[in-house]
This record gives C-alpha cells, structure tokens and sequence, in this order.
C-alpha cells in the first residue's frame, strides 16, 4: 500500500499522475502514448495494492491450520485445503452466526424498502400539512450519529424488554432517513399524467400508490434493500453494544470472537471465517453493483 | 367521486375537500412508521442523550445530578485529550490520503482506454466497499503481524527490518489509517468518477485549442468543474472519519497505550465498560459537535470557493 499512499499523500489536492506527463504531449493534440505508461504502472499498482490483501486472505484460509502461519506467503490457492473451512464450523456454530445475520439483515431489508417507500411517496406525491417541515427532520437525523444515540438506545431497549434480542438490532434500524431521502426522488422522477389517468377512471389516493405508483418504483426500492443489506450485514458496532449472548451474535461479531479464541494459532481457520463472511457481500457486488453503486453516490448529487 | 367528479370538476368542491381529506389521512398513515419510528429511536434518544450528560448514572443506583461535571472532567482526562487528538490527526491524515488516491484513481481512468478495462478497475476499486471493516480488520491484523505478517515479509524482500506494526505508538496508527482508507478510498473514488464522467468533452478540446494541457487543464478546467463534488465528497469522508471505531477496535484495541483510541471508542469505553452513561453522552455530544461543525463549514465554503454551472 505504500508506495500507492506515499504518492498520493503528497499529491493531495493536487491529483492526477497522468498530468506530470501529459505536457510532453507534441502540441498537446495527439494524446501522449509514453505517459499512459506511467498511468498504467500507477493504475496496476492501485488493483494490486486493493485485490492483494484478499486474494491472500483467499489463499491462506485455503491453506492447512498448522502451516498458515509459515512464510513464504501464498497467495494463489494452487494446493487447496479444505480444513480449516471444516474447523470454522467446529470452532463456531457458523450455522447460527449466518442465520441471525440474515434474519437481522433481511428483516432490516424488507422494513426499510416499506416504510421508506411510504413516507418517501407521502412526501414526494401527497399534500398535508408540515410537509416540509417534517420533511426537513427526516433528513436531519442523517446527521445524528448511531454512536451518539447509541446509549439511550440500549435503555430504551432494556426498557422495552428486548435487549440480548434479534429484535434490538432491527427495529431501531427500521426508520431510514437517507431510504425516505431516496424514495422521494424516485417518486418525483415518476411522471404525473399517471395518477391523473388513474384519477379520471376512479382510483382513489391507495389505489394510485397501490396498483400505479408502487409497482413503478421497485427498482427504487432494490436501491434501498441493497443499500441496507450492504451496510447491515458487515455492521458491527451495534451489535457489540446491543447482543450480549453468543446465540444472538452475527457474523462480524462472532468472526472477531473467533479471532480472540484463536490468536495467532490457526489463521487459516480465522480466514475461512472471513471468507465465508463474505460470500454474501460478493453475490451483491456481481449482481447488484450497478445499484449498489447508484445507491452510494446517490446522496453526493443534489 | 367517480363519473360525476370529472364532468363537474371545476365546481364540484366536496369531491375535492373529500379527496384531500383521504389523501391527508393516508399520508399519515404512510408517515407513521418511520417519522414514529424516528421519534422514538432518535429524537428520544437524543433528549435522552443532553439530559443524561448532566448526571452521574451506571443503571444499578439511580441517576445523580452533576451539572456541567461530566463536560468538566473531560478536558482534564488524558484518555479523553488523546483520543480525540488521536480522532482528529486521524481525520486529517485518513481524508486526505483517501480523497488524494481517489481524485488520482478516478483521473487515470479518464483517458483513453479499452473498456473492458476501465470497469474491471472501477469493479476493483469498489470491491472493498462491500466487505465489512470487522472481516477486514481481521485479516489485516494478520497481514500486519510483526513476526509472520505478509507486509513485514514482503518488506524483508527489499531488504527493509521488520516494522513492529502492531505494537509500536507510530506503526500502530499508520495500520489503522492504512485499512481505513484502504476500505473506504472507493468511495470518493465513485463520488469522483461521476463528476469527471460529466464533464462534457468539448470543454477538454477547448482546453487543449488554447494550450492549457495537463496540470493547467485540471487546476483550471476540471477541478473548479468538480469542485462542488470535491466538497461533499471531502464532508463525507471527514464524518465517517470522525465516527472511526471498527478498525481501532479490532485492529489494536485503542493501544498500544492510548496511541490508538479514538473518541468512539472513549464513548464505548466509558458507557459499556465503565458503566458512566452520563460521561459517555457528554462525549458523544462533543463528537456531534464536531461534526455540525464541519457541516456548517461546508456550507460556509460551499458559498466562497464552489463553482455551480
């Protein structure tokens, strides 16, 4: 990494290692083919630099327990071994992990494309009062940090009787201000003439959302699951305040767990933890990217 | 109000007053889920959070008065001191370094190059985005191990001795920085990409007819173009960074010594270890302050140094 870090550490502000080159260019017009060599030298670096670290993850969980320590390092899995993915499974109830994971993460999933898609159509196609006020404090608990909330939270949950629950994790994650945020423009996005047409044949405001507006805003709504699930099965710091028995951990907790059993021992068995972790986040990433991607940069452009 | 609403709709005012009542109490409805759920899991909790900053409380014995002592105290705590100078050299060093390789990434990717490559790299570059910092500091914590780490071997390769990454106040700051923006460079990379992406082409050929190339062209062409998204993207990234808390935990545990502790982890720490709930929300409260801070700036320079088209 530091090769990489050290350039752009002082480039800061001042990017672009294409542009130290460029001025060689004759005239400016053609572009320069000896500074895309520069480009491409800093660009392999940069993918080297970011695949690296997981293809080595990759490669020692595939390694036996006793020898995943020993250097030379490997990092393509040309002799794989499966034992330690066996070991995980021993070591830990992966079983259990997996499903509190899903349970927690999906039913976060499902309850924030709902209730987001309500309030962000409220807000987006229907008149009442305090519209933009209520609005307006919606999108200011963007700005509350989880950490700052975080200790009434665990009381009100004691209080409420869910705490060391599944429960505890997913309600609180429920309401979602940047899904609310994302709903909305979706539903400004969609044309009006519908719900006029709609209007004309004598479908009242529930039928309009129901069986028009709905319907139409599903790849809105995709925007938001995956959001959720991308940023809620990889959380981790709720669940370490909110869960206090090792039947009501999720992955990331029960994965670091695992690490402070184990040490240093059997790195390999640790890695097929993570890689095992990961499997999910990776089915998002091949076939849910572009939304993904969509969803991300979605609150950067007002 | 069905037929007869749309024949005699310019008169037909009960239909209409009819209409907007259903429509207000189905937009309650629609409401209720988050704006109650909002309410309940953070507006409550934040009154909960400025009320209890002003006593003493660890849940077993009842909740004591204090005043401004828990905010008094903490200026006087080293613990506190260092780790939110800690969080802010963090902040500092993690922004700059994740906006400076992303701006550069995101700029590489601009010029002239088959496509098939350009999305293998954008794919690479957000790989690490879907991981989960816990996974990812796991096996970092590996990598970096000082006796059998891959870094330290790779590092004996060019003939450099082994760092003492992990147990050292100065290696163990750099790791942490390094696998934060390791994990979260993609980010800004995509903010960046997108912006460069929409900067017509014309503007760059323009560019080049008048002779402003390379380093002149992007000081004056395409960074005052992108600037408002090197604005949001810089708010962005100084927030999550101010909220740090994974990485240390797992990677070092806020040590060796203090050298690693962050201001989330002091708000942890105080609340779930210690059990001083009142000391953990004035700490929190501080950190929020930190953070409007920062987004009353943006707005501040988004008004002095922006260039809106």
């Amino acid at each position: 990494m530091s090769s990489q870090t050290l350039r752009s550490g002082t480039a800061t502000g001042s990017p672009s290692t294409t542009t130290p080159t460029a001025p060689k260019a004759p005239g400016g017009r053609r572009l320069p083919a000896a500074g895309s060599v520069g480009r491409y030298v800093a660009l392999a670096i940069a993918a080297v630099l970011t695949l690296g670290p997981v293809l080595w993850t990759l490669s020692t969980s595939l390694r036996t327990p006793s020898e995943s320590f020993n250097l030379p390092p490997s990092f393509l899995p040309i002799n794989p071994d499966f034992t330690a993915y066996q070991e995980v499974f021993k070591q830990i109830n992966v079983g259990m992990l997996v499903l509190n994971s899903a349970l927690v993460t999906g039913l976060i999933a499902v309850g924030q494309m709902a209730s987001a898609s309500l309030a962000g159509y409220a807000f987006a196609r229907l008149d009442f009062r305090g519209k933009k006020a209520i609005f307006s404090l919606v999108l200011a608990t963007m700005m509350v940090p989880v950490q700052v909330t975080i200790v009434p939270v665990f009381m009100l949950i004691r209080g409420m009787g869910l705490s060391d629950t599944l429960l505890a994790l997913i309600l609180p994650a429920i309401p979602t201000a940047f899904g609310t945020f994302l709903m909305r423009q979706y539903f400004l996005g969609l044309p009006n003439d519908f719900a006029e047409a709609a209007s004309l044949d004598g479908a009242g405001p529930w039928r309009i959302f129901r069986s028009v507006y709905a319907p139409l805003a599903v790849p809105g709504m995709a925007i938001v699951g995956i959001l959720a699930f991308n940023f809620h099965w990889n959380e981790f710091f709720r669940p370490l305040i909110l869960t206090i028995s090792e039947q009501n951990f999720t992955l990331p907790l029960g994965l670091v767990t695992l690490q402070g059993n184990l040490g240093t021992g059997s790195i390999s068995v640790v890695l097929a933890g993570v890689i095992l972790s990961m499997l999910p986040a990776l089915v998002v990433f091949i076939f849910g990217q572009r939304t993904l991607r969509e969803g991300l940069t979605a609150g950067a452009s007002k | 109000m069905t037929a007869t609403a749309v024949t005699r709709r310019q008169t037909a005012a009960p239909p209409a007053v009819r209409r907007s009542f259903i429509e207000r109490r189905l937009a309650m409805i629609f409401l209720a889920p988050t704006v109650l759920g909002m309410a309940l899991f953070t507006f409550l909790p934040i009154i909960g959070s400025l009320v209890l900053a002003f006593f003493r409380w660890d849940i077993i014995s009842a909740p004591q008065f204090v005043g401004l002592d828990n905010f008094a105290s903490l200026a006087g705590d080293p613990t506190v001191r260092v780790s939110f100078l800690n969080t802010i050299v963090f902040v500092i060093v993690a922004v700059a370094l994740q906006l400076g390789i992303a701006l550069s990434l995101a700029s590489m990717l601009q010029g002239r190059m088959p496509s098939w490559l350009r999305v293998f790299l954008r794919s690479t570059f957000f790989f690490p985005l879907v991981l989960s910092a816990a996974s990812v500091s796991i096996f970092m914590r590996y990598m970096f191990n000082e006796q059998f780490g891959v870094v330290n071997w790779l590092l004996s390769l060019i003939g450099i001795p082994a760092v003492p990454w992990l147990t050292s106040p100065v290696g163990s700051a750099a790791v942490v920085v390094l696998v934060y923006v390791w994990q979260n460079f993609g980010f800004s990379f995509l903010l960046f990409l997108g912006a460069l992406t929409n900067i017509p082409k014309e503007l760059h050929e323009a560019a080049n007819l008048d002779g402003a190339t390379g380093w002149k062209q992007f000081r004056h062409v395409t960074l005052p173009l992108i600037s408002p998204t090197v604005l949001v993207a810089s708010v962005m990234a100084i927030i999550s960074a101010l909220q740090v808390f994974d990485q240390p935990y797992v990677l070092t545990n806020g040590g060796p010594g203090d050298s690693t502790r962050t201001a989330v982890m002091v708000i942890f720490e105080s609340a779930f270890q210690q059990l001083e709930f009142g000391r953990a929300s004035a700490i929190g409260l501080v950190l929020t302050l930190l953070i409007l801070a920062v987004t009353a700036l943006q707005f501040r320079l988004s008004r002095r140094f922006v260039f809106y088209q």
